[in-house]
């Protein structure tokens, strides 16, 4: 099994990515990495990272994070996190990335912030 | 349990690094530490082993990692030891200062410092950099 599974749906301009798993060092950071490249090649800038299923992340997963937001916003578009487990709102928290991040509880209340 | 010590040696490849989290999961379970601290532990190990990896052994094969894991009653305590040139630690930037809070990546050992209770390296007389990581019970 993937270190880290990403499943893909559509909600209006909103992709929504629905991730589980792990992101870390080697795969899991490859993986993130590479599906964000390829929806900015798809033109699709506007992204919802659900990370209800991420259990783990390590600095490097937030690392991905931070590239991620800093890609897209470079592209004009937004990313957003959705369904934060506790211990990664911790680890935001500490490095100071809360602020930096548009965080959510409810899909409804991301989707709606898209507009 | 009075005391245990493990010691791992391990090649200089990305994939050790959870090769060595699953080594040192298996550990701290057998030390009966609690389960905020064993998360703590798992998440400086990782970063640890990430840097000596990457950092310390530039992923030279040739290099090995060297884990030691010792437990106490009062506390446990790893060893991770690379075969690099070192690093001076006072030196490494802070990653929660505004102009670093958009960076990829530096957040490694602000981890282990955020989690362990003591963090220090040093350098050994033969060559390479230890880190050493204490968390008390």
């Amino acid at each position: 099994m993937a270190e880290l599974n990403i499943n893909e749906r559509q909600a209006g301009d909103v992709t929504v990515l629905d991730m589980s798993g792990k992101i870390t060092i080697g795969e899991g950071s490859v993986a993130l990495r590479t599906a964000i490249r390829r929806l900015l090649e798809e033109g699709k800038k506007r992204i919802l990272l659900n990370l209800a299923g991420v259990g783990y992340i390590d600095s490097s997963g937030i690392g991905e994070l931070v590239s991620s937001y800093t890609a897209i916003n470079k592209e004009g578009g937004q990313l957003k996190l959705l369904n934060l487990t506790q211990k990664l709102q911790d680890l935001l928290t500490i490095t100071k990335l809360l602020t930096v991040f548009d965080v959510y509880e409810s899909e409804a209340e991301a989707l709606n912030s898209f507009k | 349990m009075t005391g245990e010590t493990t010691e791992l040696s391990l090649p200089s490849r990305i994939d050790t690094v959870a090769t060595a989290a699953a080594a040192v999961a298996e550990f701290v379970g057998r030390s009966g530490i609690s389960d905020d601290a064993a998360f703590g532990i798992d998440m400086a190990v990782r970063e640890a082993v990430t840097n000596a990896v990457l950092h310390g052994n530039r992923q030279d094969e040739d290099k090995t990692v060297d884990i030691i894991l010792k437990s106490s009653p009062d506390a446990v305590e790893i060893s991770v030891h690379d075969q690099g040139p070192g690093f001076n630690p006072e030196k490494v930037p802070d990653p929660t200062a505004q102009e670093n809070i958009l960076k990829a990546s530096g957040r490694g050992i602000f981890f282990m410092r955020s989690f362990m209770d003591e963090v220090d390296w040093s350098i050994r007389p033969g060559g390479g950099t230890t880190v050493r990581m204490l968390k008390r019970r």
